[in-house]
């Protein structure tokens, strides 16, 4: 019977205890895209919340006003790879909830170019989730979601959807892209909920 | 981020289908173009694949891939027209 021990043997050799089960840490940052990269213009770009009684809407101006908020945070793709210590600037969603006002507990993210993914609306407070602009100091390159992105990273990264335009709240959770193609509803890392 | 065309389907689909699926025609459910599936603009990836109209960018199928088990949607075609071969009779 074989077995592992943590804590015994060279720091080197064991696993890194921030990588969730099944990935490996990569140092560049993999592409993943379900088709052409959008070109948003942030004159042009506008942030909605929409809810069962009405909308709140932000443009980038108004956006940039709002509180921001220096995140530092592994991310761990579905494909196996994760990053660790990545840095970000953005805004977290309890700022922009504050705004809002909603009985419903669950929320469909829309994306320039077509993209959605589902997300309960506890996984997206309570400081777990931002729309995100800068990433390593630098403004966020279109391929990978500028000019602005969801960011959960407590779950897969599929669920941080690239050029986010808005969230939808919804009386009940209903799969987004991804989820509607395989993918798992909720997609928690941890417990691996990469399929069906 | 760039894309190939549908005669990259050839391969991966083989392992699903008994015919040749880039030759199939479809039409597609958001502009009405009917085109063979070669002609369509493929975005693959990690995550899957994801086949798209050359018409209108409409997603017309996915295509994700496990160790043990695929998942193929038929999101924006309706019928998939097959060429068949006449047998004599």
């Amino acid at each position: 019977m074989s077995f592992i021990t943590r804590g015994f043997g060279g720091r080197s050799r064991e696993r890194d205890d921030r990588l969730p089960p099944g990935q490996t840490l990569v140092h560049d940052f993999p592409v993943l895209s379900a088709g052409p990269t959008p070109e948003v213009d942030t004159a042009e770009w506008e942030f909605t919340i929409r809810t069962e009684s009405g909308s709140q809407s932000w443009n980038w101006d108004e956006f940039m006003a709002l509180d921001i908020d220096e995140v530092s945070t592994d991310i761990h793709c579905v494909t196996h790879w994760s990053k660790l210590g990545t840095s970000w600037r953005g805004v977290s969603l309890d700022t922009l909830f504050e705004h809002v006002e909603t009985e419903y507990d669950y929320v469909m993210a829309h994306s320039y170019g077509g993209y959605t993914t589902n997300v309960p609306l506890d996984e997206l407070l309570d400081g777990k989730a931002w729309v995100a602009f800068e990433f390593d100091g630098e403004p966020l390159d279109p391929e990978h979601g500028g000019p602005a992105r969801l960011l959960v990273p407590h779950l897969y990264f599929w669920k941080s959807a690239k050029w986010v335009r808005g969230l939808e709240m919804m009386p009940s959770d209903e799969p987004g892209f991804w989820e509607q193609n395989g993918y798992h509803i909720h997609g928690d890392p941890w417990k691996e909920e990469r399929y069906w | 981020m760039t894309h190939l065309d549908g005669n990259s389907l050839a391969g991966p689909l083989s392992e699903f289908f008994a015919f040749d699926v880039t030759v199939a025609v479809a039409k597609c459910e958001g502009c009405g173009s009917i085109a063979e599936l070669a002609r369509a603009m493929v975005y693959s990836s990690d995550a899957g694949s994801v086949v798209r109209c050359d018409s209108c960018g409409q997603v017309l199928m996915t295509l994700v891939e496990s160790e043990d088990r695929a998942w193929i949607r038929f999101t924006g075609m309706g019928a998939i027209e097959v060429a068949r071969t006449p047998t004599a009779g």
